[in-house]
């Protein structure tokens, strides 16, 4: 698809603000929406709202249809079998389910939880947590000078009794992508499990869970440019078999007394209560047009306009750029002015209508390791384009000659 | 919308040359206060002597320059004062955000931060120090003394 009318597909992409032309860039956070997710949740609701499962009637039957061709077009976009997504609420709820639940099973005294001081705070802290709750050991792998978690830093901390690995496949602050399956081989040589917290990687590029050998894999609608409140677990089959119900509720039993219950299989069990039938609608239309501009085409605009940015930033005389000091494999880009607070960035990019995300990114422990107690991050999308990239340049060197001038 | 709204000369000279920046050696008080969202932090030392008048205070922290030049002139305006007044100065300036009249006469150079209140986003930066404050007082309330 040409990009001018890929970028048309997105109505918000043709506002101004502060009457400048939209220079969207902090997809890493949200994405914008294009048409056929905004259409496929309206068509949603005007034609085939109705409860899920329960009802015997035709509509009832189609909304239960819908949800279930849902789930299998988010299972598509990662190769996954439909029955082994369960729809959540996001990264954060799926990553807190799968620790709740699979932490029961697997984790005690003598056991222990590996994962990496680069973590977003949704996967450090239901890992620390359920460690803590469980009496099993968190443990950290070192990140090498570029932040990344290599498979060796892994094999170093991983021993008998490591449970799971629990990494992010892209930083969200850094950029810095995770050698997935290497990681996988050395996880299962030690009897573990893989969880991959895929946020920032399932909207952005090919994630094959059966080539990557992932167990567990959590990502999120809304960065993908489906709608808010709608996200996805993965898990390999034979896992999710023999993990237990978080949360109790309707729709999610075989049979109920007063005393005790059974409940479905797997993804079921673990969607007690009425779901997000319109957002997994909406989620299953985002998959369906990430597939059709193409997973690979997207990685490789992502990389193409974050290297541009980064180079074209470090050319700026006072811009300290962050993450690998080679060629970028995704589209974060993270960034400070020298002596000026990334807040002050951020508000003074607004108002040049140039949106970036400014503060710690849920990272406080690898934001103290950068020395940089708030960063500005720019991170690109499948509808960015040069302009973008020049726009964000443009608005951060004259930034950087205001701060200049003001504190003369 | 205008960067020179906000970012204003007097604004930036209290972000470069903070007053009253440091510890204080034997506050009645102490807050810290972590703003979540955004990773700033501010320590805040308040001495406040029976007559319930700010006899000194002092600040420390890290974050933007709206809300450390906002501390900076905050502290700087309540030294000296009575409570209520330091009060009446701290809702004054929140007025003053939320663009509602406020009683200018009290602020100072907190009149300067009036262009944040067209940055809805940061507003809580500017109030930061307010917070801390505010947490002060009510603290000393509950343990008991009578700062007025």
């Amino acid at each position: 698809m040409n990009l001018a009318v890929l970028r048309s597909e997105f109505p918000l992409l043709g506002r101004t603000e502060n009457g400048k032309r939209l220079c969207y860039v902090d997809s890493a956070a949200t994405a914008q929406k294009p048409q056929v997710v905004l259409d496929a949740v309206r068509r949603y609701y005007v034609e085939d709202n109705a409860n899920v499962y329960r009802g015997v009637y035709a509509l009832a039957a189609r909304a239960t249809q819908d949800y279930e061709d849902a789930r299998a077009d988010v299972a598509a976009l990662v190769h996954a079998e439909p029955e082994e997504i369960i729809f959540t609420r996001g990264t954060t709820e799926s990553v807190n389910l799968l620790a709740r639940s699979y932490g029961e099973v697997v984790l005690g005294p003598g056991t222990n939880v590996v994962t990496s001081p680069a973590e977003h705070h949704s996967n450090l802290l239901p890992w620390q947590q359920v460690a803590l709750q469980r009496g099993a050991e968190l443990r950290f792998v070192e990140l090498d000078e570029d932040g990344q978690v290599t498979p060796e830093a892994v094999a170093a901390v991983v021993d008998q009794g490591t449970r799971v690995v629990a990494l992010a496949h892209v930083s969200n602050v850094l950029g810095t992508v995770t050698d997935i399956a290497r990681i996988a081989a050395v996880a299962h040589a030690a009897g573990a499990v893989l969880a991959v917290d895929g946020a920032q990687s399932v909207p952005h590029m090919p994630v094959d869970v059966k080539e990557l050998d992932i167990d567990f894999l959590a990502f999120s609608g809304h960065k993908m440019c489906g709608p808010t409140g709608i996200g996805a677990l993965y898990g390999r089959k034979e896992l999710l078999r023999q993990m237990p119900p978080v949360y109790y509720g309707g729709e999610m039993i075989e049979e109920v007394t007063l005393t005790s219950a059974t409940f479905k299989e797997a993804p079921w069990r673990f969607e007690g209560g009425t779901p997000n039938v319109a957002g997994a609608v909406g989620m299953g239309a985002a998959a369906r047009f990430l597939l059709d501009v193409g997973l690979e085409e997207i990685h490789r605009r992502d990389i193409e306009l974050a290297n541009m940015a980064a180079d074209g930033l470090r050319r700026i005389e006072g811009v300290t750029v962050y993450g690998p000091r080679g060629r970028r494999e995704s589209g974060v880009v993270t960034f400070n002015i020298d002596g000026v607070h990334a807040h002050d960035v951020a508000t003074a990019l607004d108002t040049d209508g140039v949106c970036v995300r400014a503060g710690h990114h849920c990272c406080q422990p690898l934001m103290r390791r950068l020395g940089a107690a708030s960063t500005a991050r720019a991170s690109f999308y499948l509808y960015n384009d040069a302009d973008d990239v020049q726009q964000l340049l443009a608005a951060v060197a004259a930034a950087k000659e205001f701060f200049r001038r003001v504190a003369g | 919308m205008s960067l020179d709204d906000i970012y204003r000369q007097v604004v930036m000279d209290h972000y470069q040359n903070p007053r009253h920046h440091g510890h204080l050696a034997h506050p009645t008080l102490s807050v810290g206060l972590h703003n979540p969202s955004c990773g700033d932090e501010l320590h805040l030392d308040v001495l406040v002597d029976e007559d319930g008048v700010v006899r000194d205070v002092a600040f420390e922290g890290q974050g933007c320059s709206i809300s450390m030049a906002a501390a900076s002139m905050f502290v700087d305006r309540v030294r000296g004062k009575k409570l209520e007044e330091a009060r009446r100065i701290a809702e004054s300036f929140k007025d003053l955000l939320r663009r509602r009249d406020a009683d200018r006469s009290v602020l100072g150079d907190l009149e300067a931060l009036e262009g944040v209140s067209k940055f809805p986003a940061r507003v809580k930066c500017a109030t930061l120090i307010m917070n801390a404050f505010q947490q002060a007082v009510d603290r000393m309330e509950s343990e008991g003394g009578d700062p007025k």
